[in-house]
């Protein structure tokens, strides 16, 4: 019988509210006890002093490019990168290729996680077949096979009666829908966002209104439908706002922000470098301090990467050519100790829980949580740390980031998937 | 030590000043019989043109062998990039055929800024998608400068399609440095709110006659039909309500002057009789885009040491 004892960590535990300095006992993949001063006869024991240990992070908005897309990432690749990320389960989206629209490939994706994942995958499905927008995916069958969510991310429904239709038939199965709001009638063409430097630049605008429709229409379907409605990636101050609105009305509307939303704008986009290019696109400096606004707040409920690996020769390109998308996964903690911790918005515990709790209660997932008896996924980091990304070392298959060379304070150690460290930060 | 003209925006005034007083001692030099100098002579400079241009790259290619350097100019139809090669492979292998530097037209925002930062070769932005088109800009402000002592003080209305033009932000960014008063008009699906924040100075309208009053010069757009992606304006109204007409003209400066970056659209964006009106510079410009671009040349290659590499 394997043990683990993680001794003398600060437990960050949202689900719980505690917040001590206490150990933490693995046993037989579960969380067997949390306490002070526990002693086991555990053949391994993990010394967490001056460390943050907080259930397993969860990224619900992952691109693993498994199948199909293998250049750019695999599901192994991808979870590597998760693991040195902090995160315990990511979540797959569905724009592969073939798409995940059916029970074969939402299982295909789940075994090959199975045997090549280090983290937990868990396979979100697509809205419609193929994400063409017009005929629903096998959502029922699919929800059979393990999806958690239905998504056309990167390719979103643009027909209203067809995402209607959809968010009835979601509801039914007790599955969210995760809505990539770009209205791509008002987006198209468009390579970055529309404002003062897209003007400048001579680089085509995407409006923040390509966005707002979207988040508008879906809101009202989903008070129309009764569905879990989730806004991915959201960027704009209209946006939140009628998020606000819809969660006050007692919707069941939620959100994620990704780190590169909540610290960078569209002022990055000045030396035409694509490692700064993605949908939505960075906001005006206005929007992304809404954002942090929003996380403090309470609007915004998860914390997401919109992980989006693509290889250098794609990204190495006439930037109006250069694809949509960075990678985020191993960035993510150390993006948000900055922003938002560092910087005074929100306290650890709010934190941990826009990585938990937050996402756990979008999908409806019995994760996590340290409490006695959950799987144990669980997160080492530190909050001080100082190091610095070198994308070149990347687990990734992928190396298109903003974040390359940036010095951190605060970041991952270590990795627990299931009882087992998957992953620690090696000393430097 | 100049590394290449990428955009009038990071070019400062003295910079400018320099070209342009370089500019003026180059064209005398037109009207000559003998017009070569050889203060180039040896160097290599690649025209590289990734969309079609013939005034633009005759103009530099006449300026390069004026100061004695060996041009080649290449058009994208007939070279690698028609068979699929990547813009970074086909100008490295350019760059290994070792020219002195690169001028470059594209039809992409930024693809020469993303360029510059792999290549040590001094690159020169001859225009680039919807951003900046250097060279144009510098050489209408020789020509404005041919009538008028000062920049200081004008008032200039640039009038057509703002959003798609590379010459008027160029030109914003140039008069703007010598606080001339920037008035930009055209339809308001050209004429996006957040031009006004461009650079000081710069003030909209949708009113071609609010535009051209007391204008001492009025610089007219080529209506650019091949960067509209949807019909921006009624079909068949640009003329209507954003085309120059004589009648307009009362309502300028009395001795204002007439520009336009070519080609003209005859009956599009100004009247045919504007356009072979007196004071219209239309040709005037391409005669000193030479001289211009002759400085230009002579500022980036002949400070070059290639050594420095």
């Amino acid at each position: 019988m394997s043990q683990l004892l993680i001794k003398n960590g600060r437990v960050i535990d949202p689900a719980s509210g505690s917040d001590r300095i206490a150990d933490v006992i693995i046993e037989n993949e579960r969380i067997a006890a949390v306490g002070p001063d526990l002693s086991s006869m555990a053949a391994e024991i993990l010394d967490a002093s001056g460390v943050v240990v907080a259930p397993g992070f969860i990224d619900m908005h992952v691109h693993l490019r498994e199948p199909g897309l293998e250049h750019a990432e695999t599901i192994e690749t991808g979870s590597r990168a998760a693991a040195a990320g902090g995160f315990t389960t990511i979540c797959a989206m569905p724009n592969t290729a073939p798409v995940n629209d059916s029970a074969t490939v939402t299982s295909y994706i789940i075994d090959r996680a199975r045997k090549f994942a280090l983290t937990n995958v868990l396979p979100i499905g697509a809205i419609t077949k193929g994400s063409q927008g017009a005929e629903l995916a096998a959502i029922g069958s699919m929800k059979n096979a393990g999806i958690v969510a239905i998504s056309d991310d990167g390719s979103p429904v643009m027909n209203s009666r067809v995402m209607r239709r959809a968010m009835e038939f979601a509801r039914s199965f007790d599955l969210p829908v995760i809505d990539h709001c770009e209205d791509l009638t008002l987006s198209a063409g468009g390579d970055m966002h529309e404002g003062p430097y897209s003007t400048r630049l001579g680089l085509r605008g995407i409006p923040s209104t390509a966005e707002d429709v979207m988040v508008a229409r879906d809101i009202l379907l989903a008070e129309a439908t009764g569905v879990r409605f989730h806004v991915a990636h959201i960027s704009t101050r209209a946006a939140l706002r009628m998020v606000a609105d819809a969660k006050r009305q007692g919707l069941q509307v939620t959100c994620e922000a990704t780190p590169h939303h909540l610290s960078l704008t569209d002022r990055e986009l000045t030396g035409y470098d694509s490692n700064f290019k993605m949908k939505p696109p960075l906001r005006s400096d206005s929007d992304r301090a809404a954002l942090v606004e929003g996380v403090a707040s309470g609007i915004v409920d998860v914390i997401a990467t919109d992980h989006a690996p693509h290889p250098g020769s794609e990204k190495m390109q006439e930037f109006e050519k250069c694809p949509f998308g960075v990678i985020g996964l191993e960035t993510a903690l150390g993006v948000a100790l900055e922003v938002l911790y560092h910087s005074g918005k929100i306290g650890l515990m709010r934190l941990v829980e826009l990585f938990t709790t937050g996402p756990a209660r979008v999908l409806h997932l019995n994760r996590g949580t340290l409490a006695v008896g959950a799987p144990a996924d669980v997160t080492l980091f530190a909050p001080e740390l100082e190091w610095t990304y070198d994308v070149n070392h990347s687990f990734s298959k992928s190396n298109n980031s903003p974040y390359h060379g940036k010095k951190f304070r605060g970041g991952p150690v270590a990795t627990i998937v299931g009882g087992r460290i998957v992953w620690r930060r090696e000393a430097s | 030590m100049p590394r290449g003209l990428l955009g009038i925006e990071e070019l400062d005034r003295t910079e400018i000043e320099a070209i342009l007083a370089r500019a003026k001692d180059f064209q005398p030099l037109q009207n000559h019989s003998f017009k070569k100098l050889d203060s180039l002579r040896g160097r290599l400079i690649v025209n590289l043109f990734f969309e079609a241009s013939t005034r633009t790259r005759t103009s530099f290619e006449i300026a390069a062998k004026r100061l004695g350097a060996d041009a080649v100019s290449i058009t994208a139809s007939g070279s690698s990039v028609s068979k699929g090669e990547s813009l970074v492979d086909t100008v490295n292998t350019l760059a290994a055929m070792r020219p002195d530097a690169i001028v470059m037209r594209h039809s992409a925002s930024g693809a020469p800024h993303a360029l510059a930062r792999h290549l040590a070769i001094p690159i020169i932005n001859a225009g680039d998608g919807t951003h900046e088109h250097p060279t144009q800009a510098l050489l209408d402000a020789r020509t404005i400068l041919d009538q008028r002592a000062r920049l200081e003080g004008l008032r200039v209305a640039i009038i057509g399609d703002i959003a798609h033009s590379r010459v008027a932000r160029s030109n914003v960014f140039l008069l703007s440095k010598f606080g001339v008063d920037i008035v930009l008009c055209g339809p308001a699906s050209l004429l996006p709110p957040d031009l006004a924040s461009l650079a000081p100075g710069v003030t909209l309208t949708n009113d071609i006659r609010s535009a051209i009053r007391n204008a001492d010069v009025i610089m007219m757009l080529r209506v650019q039909l091949e960067r509209q992606h949807e019909a921006a304006f009624p079909a068949g109204e640009y003329f209507q309500f954003y085309g120059l007409r004589l009648d307009h003209l009362a309502l300028a400066k009395p001795d204002a002057i007439v520009m336009h970056p070519g080609p003209i659209n005859r009956g599009r964006e100004l009247a045919s009789e504007v356009a072979d009106f007196q004071r219209s510079v239309i040709l005037n410009q391409v005669e000193n885009g030479v001289a211009v671009r002759m400085a230009v040349l002579e500022r980036i290659v002949g400070h070059h040491v290639a050594t420095a590499d």
